[in-house]
């Protein structure tokens, strides 16, 4: 694992830039309904605004509530350092990508216990409904990355994603897009959008995950919008870093080309949610297990045409 | 080229087995029919003797057209839409599929491939095919899953036929689909009065023959 | 020259006259477009077997011992059910028509599509019979499955409905699979020919894990059609909702034509060596067909499913005898002969006693005996004749494959067999004296009072034909079963 500086821009442009996605994704779905939509660093203000406020806990909480925030920030802060964004992250060994997912898993564990935390049945409710479609949305992406590993024989995240070349899109472009499907479909699910989940809403009978966090406040507040947006980076870089094929050139022009894909995987999910409606809470589950299908086929077709590990 | 038709021959078998709704199950067997006629066709490139173009667009149109017209007259008739509550459901049909999908891997993996394949998943689309069609016979009620079923059953037989038996003779391959239209027309027909003698297309209620 | 006359005059007449039957308007002509083209048909087949015509198309039409001995029989038996419908329908002509077991109205088919339908029943049976390309013998036994299913649909109502849609989806599954096994054996084959006897010539090349594959489907696909279990669950439902000719002409030539099939990949494989292979599947499965059927025959309530059960166990027995190897091989074909008349006979039977009493139960029919003497005598006799009591001539094709067994050593199959075989006997005479002795029943509902000529002499004659098989064998049919079975007599 040899270290240069320039792997950490990855993680600081997602630092930095992380909040400005939902509002890309508020401005795309503003241009599909005609409207102007809110300012594009709204969610900056928002955070801003936020920090300066204090916090109301309930005193039918415990540390956990307090906590809950805080834990979630900084597991998705640390996976941040191990994804890749260009070329090799920070922090890279073998298996590192289980790392990512057990610290992602923690996140929505403490999210979910700060939730049930408040004994009230809403948020009980929520924390159900999230758990159970990352029942379903967890093994889709085990198993897509276990297609990616497979495919390009690598068990290390950074490797897996330095080696998506135009050569092995060439050869192997199927199972790169059922990759990419589900992928995709997984990143809509995990950051609560349409069609799995709406962030606007706030009506009892459809909310997930803005349910759980409906009794936090202020600063607590602004780590959980934080953290969302963090975890939403991650995942469209993910998507990013398989659609976009690395090519041989400058380090700066690849760090540009994986910020363009973010964008791009942005405008698309802006794009997904405006067009379609969410689905019933009782189709979501065949929606999830549809992609785990995918990725079991992109997993067989790895298996048939791939370099062992 | 053959690859990719192949993965979406895969791929929408196992969005039959997912779907309920039965216009658009017909509709994807009637694409699994079009893109079988297409590999016909790359099978033997870059040379396609004249009946395997003959035979290809037959089998195009008979599947990807008339059984499709066959079948969507007869749904029209019997005025069903959906496949509500079948012996298996849909989830569990799908985590089945995908073990027969690697059932179908496996097997093609011990049958020794033919000559003049380049793909490697010819076979084991095939038999995922023929698998499909039959958990689709065995899992649903209504009359017309079943008959899409074996279409599908069929399909993947075809499929077979198109790459391991290539050499079938022309008059062969279209008495089978000649065999293979009237078979769904003489099912249409059944299904039509199924339709108005019992008010419903649910085969599980056809139980009143015993011992 | 006369050649294509014979096999070209054997397949288009029944088919053509199948299609005229679909468009004539006339009622009489119709129904004696039946007879007429059946006796064509037997005249024709009369003619090939004496002057053995050569193979026509390259191989892909003749005649070889086993299709003329299942050609005959075919054609016999149309004949028999061409005469016994001029009776029947005419019956059937009235315009409603309630059923006997639950009271309700039902139609019946246009006559038109009835008749036709059977004529094209009997042109793709002969096709089957004909075909010397295992592919086109494929597409002859799914065309008999197709052209088949409106005649079992005579009857409109739902009980009907139901024994055609199985029969259909089974039946048409089933052949799937025996195409499937016929592609396997495409991929075995590099000389790209399914001719029989090129197959046949190539057989000891081909290589084993193909063939057994190929042979494994096959047996599955064509058990099917041929009612072997446990694949047999459309035959009781079919053959006891069909009309009784339907019945008749569906037991004693649709099974034989599937068996038919199944015979030729069973040479093919014999072919190849692979004897004991064969002869552990086919055993598996004619001893399942053989228990099931003497199971359910045993408490049955309805002499037309007792018939239906009966074909199975018949199927069953004919399986074992095909799995003995060449000492069994003559009993099979002899028993396939014996079968069909006699099981023909008895549907045709069972016909007028359905119509003379008007129901399907056997509890229901009693003194059969004073009612209508002659369907007494044949019902009874016909039972006891398929059961194997001499000197009918299912006995001396049962008594051929028990010598089969028993001179290879095989013990435990010949006991097995004679038990089974016992314990249906039992079942199908207690059945049989119930019905005719006693005294008369009721009729349930709509019934005839009495039974024309035409109901009972072609029951006759097939019971009769079979009563002189079990006597004296003529010199034809002997040379075909021979030749058929390529053994050196009855008796090897």
């Amino acid at each position: 694992m040899n270290f240069e500086v320039h792997y950490l821009m990855g993680p600081f442009l997602g630092i930095v830039f992380a909040p400005l996605l939902p509002g890309i994704i508020n401005k795309v779905k503003a241009f599909y309904a005609g409207r102007r939509g809110p300012p594009l660093l709204q969610l900056y203000f928002d955070l801003f605004k936020l920090l300066s406020k204090g916090a109301v806990y309930s005193s039918s909480t415990s540390w956990l509530f307090r906590a809950g925030p805080v834990i979630t920030f900084s597991t998705i802060l640390a996976a941040l350092f191990i994804i890749p964004f260009g070329s090799s992250a920070p922090i890279a060994f073998t298996g590192d990508l289980l790392l990512v997912f057990y610290l992602l898993g923690m996140a929505r564990f403490f999210t979910v216990i700060a939730a049930m935390d408040t004994g009230s049945s809403f948020e009980g409710m929520g924390a159900s409904r999230e758990v159970q479609f990352s029942a379903f949305a967890e093994p889709g992406l085990f198993i897509t990355f276990a297609a990616m590993a497979r495919l390009t024989g690598c068990l290390s995240l950074s490797d897996i994603f330095q080696s998506i070349t135009p050569e092995l899109w060439t050869a192997q472009a199927p199972a790169l897009v059922l990759g990419a499907v589900v992928l995709s479909i997984i990143l809509l699910a995990e950051n609560a959008r349409i069609p799995v989940d709406d962030p606007n809403t706030h009506l009892e009978l459809t909310m997930i995950h803005e349910v759980m966090v409906l009794d936090h406040g202020g600063p607590d507040f602004a780590l959980i919008l934080y953290s969302s947006a963090l975890k939403l980076w991650l995942f469209a870089s993910w998507l990013a870093g398989i659609v976009i094929p690395r090519f041989d050139t400058t380090i700066p022009a690849r760090y540009a080309a994986m910020f363009v894909g973010v964008i791009l995987a942005c405008i698309v999910t802006g794009t997904i949610e405006s067009i379609m409606a969410r689905l019933r809470l009782l189709r979501i589950p065949q929606l999830l297990i549809g992609a785990g299908t995918l990725g079991l086929v992109a997993f067989l077709l790895a298996c048939q045409g791939g370099v062992s590990p | 080229m053959n690859d990719l038709l192949l993965i979406l021959v895969i791929l929408s078998n196992l969005r039959l087995l997912a779907s309920s709704r039965l216009g658009a199950c017909i509709k994807w067997a009637a694409w699994q029919g079009i893109l079988l006629g297409l590999l016909t066709i790359t099978a033997a490139w870059p040379h396609p003797p004249i009946q395997t173009w003959v035979l290809a667009i037959v089998a195009a149109s008979l599947k990807g057209l008339a059984f499709p017209w066959l079948l969507f007259r007869t749904l029209r008739r019997v005025q069903v839409r959906r496949e509500i509550e079948p012996y298996i459901g849909f989830n569990l049909s799908l985590g089945i599929g995908l073990v027969l999908l690697l059932i179908a891997f496996s097997l093609a993996r011990r049958l020794p491939l033919p000559e003049g394949l380049d793909s490697e998943f010819w076979i084991p689309a095939a038999f995922f095919s023929l698998l499909t069609g039959l958990l689709l016979i065995v899992a649903r009620k209504t009359a017309v899953m079943q008959v899409i079923g074996y279409l599908v059953l069929e399909n993947g037989i075809f499929a077979y036929g198109a790459g391991a038996a290539r050499h079938a003779p022309l008059l062969l391959e279209m008495g089978i689909l000649l065999d293979l239209f009237v078979a769904v027309f003489v099912m249409g027909i059944a299904l039509f009065h199924i339709a108005r003698d019992f008010d419903h297309i649910n085969v599980d209620r056809l139980v009143s023959l015993k011992e | 020259m006369r050649s294509y006359f014979i096999y070209f005059g054997l397949m288009a007449l029944p088919i053509l006259g199948g299609l005229v039957a679909f468009v004539l308007r006339s009622i009489r002509i119709r129904r004696a477009l039946l007879p007429g083209v059946a006796s064509a048909h037997l005249i024709l087949t009369l003619l090939a077997l004496h002057a053995r015509p050569a193979q026509i198309l390259g191989g892909w039409i003749g005649l070889d011992d086993a299709g003329s001995l299942l050609l005959l029989v075919t054609s016999i038996l149309f004949y028999a059910a061409a005469v016994y419908a001029q009776g029947y329908l005419r019956s059937e002509s009235r315009t409603a028509h309630r059923d006997p077991e639950e009271s309700f109205l039902f139609d019946n088919a246009p006559e038109a599509v009835f008749i036709g339908c059977l004529l094209l029943f009997l042109g793709t049976m002969t096709f089957v019979e004909i075909s010397r390309h295992l592919g086109m013998i494929w597409v002859a036994v799914e065309s008999t499955t197709l052209v088949s299913a409106p005649l079992i649909y005579f009857h409109r109502h739902h009980r009907s409905l139901e024994a055609v849609w199985k029969y259909l989806m089974i039946c048409s599954v089933g052949i799937a699979l025996a195409l499937l096994g016929l592609f396997f054996l495409a991929s075995a084959e590099s000389s790209s020919s399914l001719l029989l006897d090129d197959v046949l010539r190539d057989a000891v090349r081909l290589p084993i894990p193909w063939l057994k594959t190929a042979f494994i489907f096959m047996l599955v696909g064509y058990g099917t059609k041929m009612g072997l279990a446990p694949m047999h669950t459309w035959l009781p439902d079919a053959h006891s909702e069909a009309p009784s000719l339907v019945s008749a002409l569906l037991s004693g030539s649709l099974l034989n034509c599937a068996f038919l099939a199944l015979w030729r990949m069973t040479q093919v494989c014999i072919a190849a060596g692979m004897n004991d292979f064969v002869r552990d599947l086919l055993l598996a499965l004619g001893f399942t067909s053989l228990g099931l059927a003497a199971v359910f025959i045993v408490r049955q309530r309805d002499f037309k499913r007792l018939l239906a059960y009966s074909s199975i166990e018949n199927m069953g027995i004919i399986t074992i005898g095909v799995a003995l190897g060449t000492a069994g091989y003559s009993g099979a074909f002899l028993h396939m002969l014996n079968h069909s008349l006699i099981k023909g006979s008895l549907f045709l039977v069972a016909g007028s006693i359905l119509a003379l009493h008007g129901t399907r139960a056997t509890d229901a029919v009693r003194g059969l005996s004073k009612r209508a003497p002659a369907a007494a005598r044949l019902w009874l006799l016909g039972l006891l004749a398929i059961g194997g009591m001499p000197p009918f001539g299912a006995f001396i094709s049962k008594f051929i494959i028990v010598r089969a067994a028993l001179i290879q050593g095989h013990w435990v199959v010949a006991s097995a067999f004679l038990g089974i075989v016992f314990i249906v006997f039992v079942g199908i005479s207690g059945i049989a004296l119930n019905m005719v002795l006693g005294t008369p029943s009721e009729p349930k509902s709509e019934s005839q009072a009495a039974l024309s000529a035409a109901w009972i002499i072609p029951p006759t004659i097939l019971l009769a034909l079979s009563l002189l098989l079990g006597l004296f064998i003529p010199r034809v049919i002997g040379n075909l079963i021979q030749g058929a079975s390529g053994s050196g007599g009855f008796w090897p």
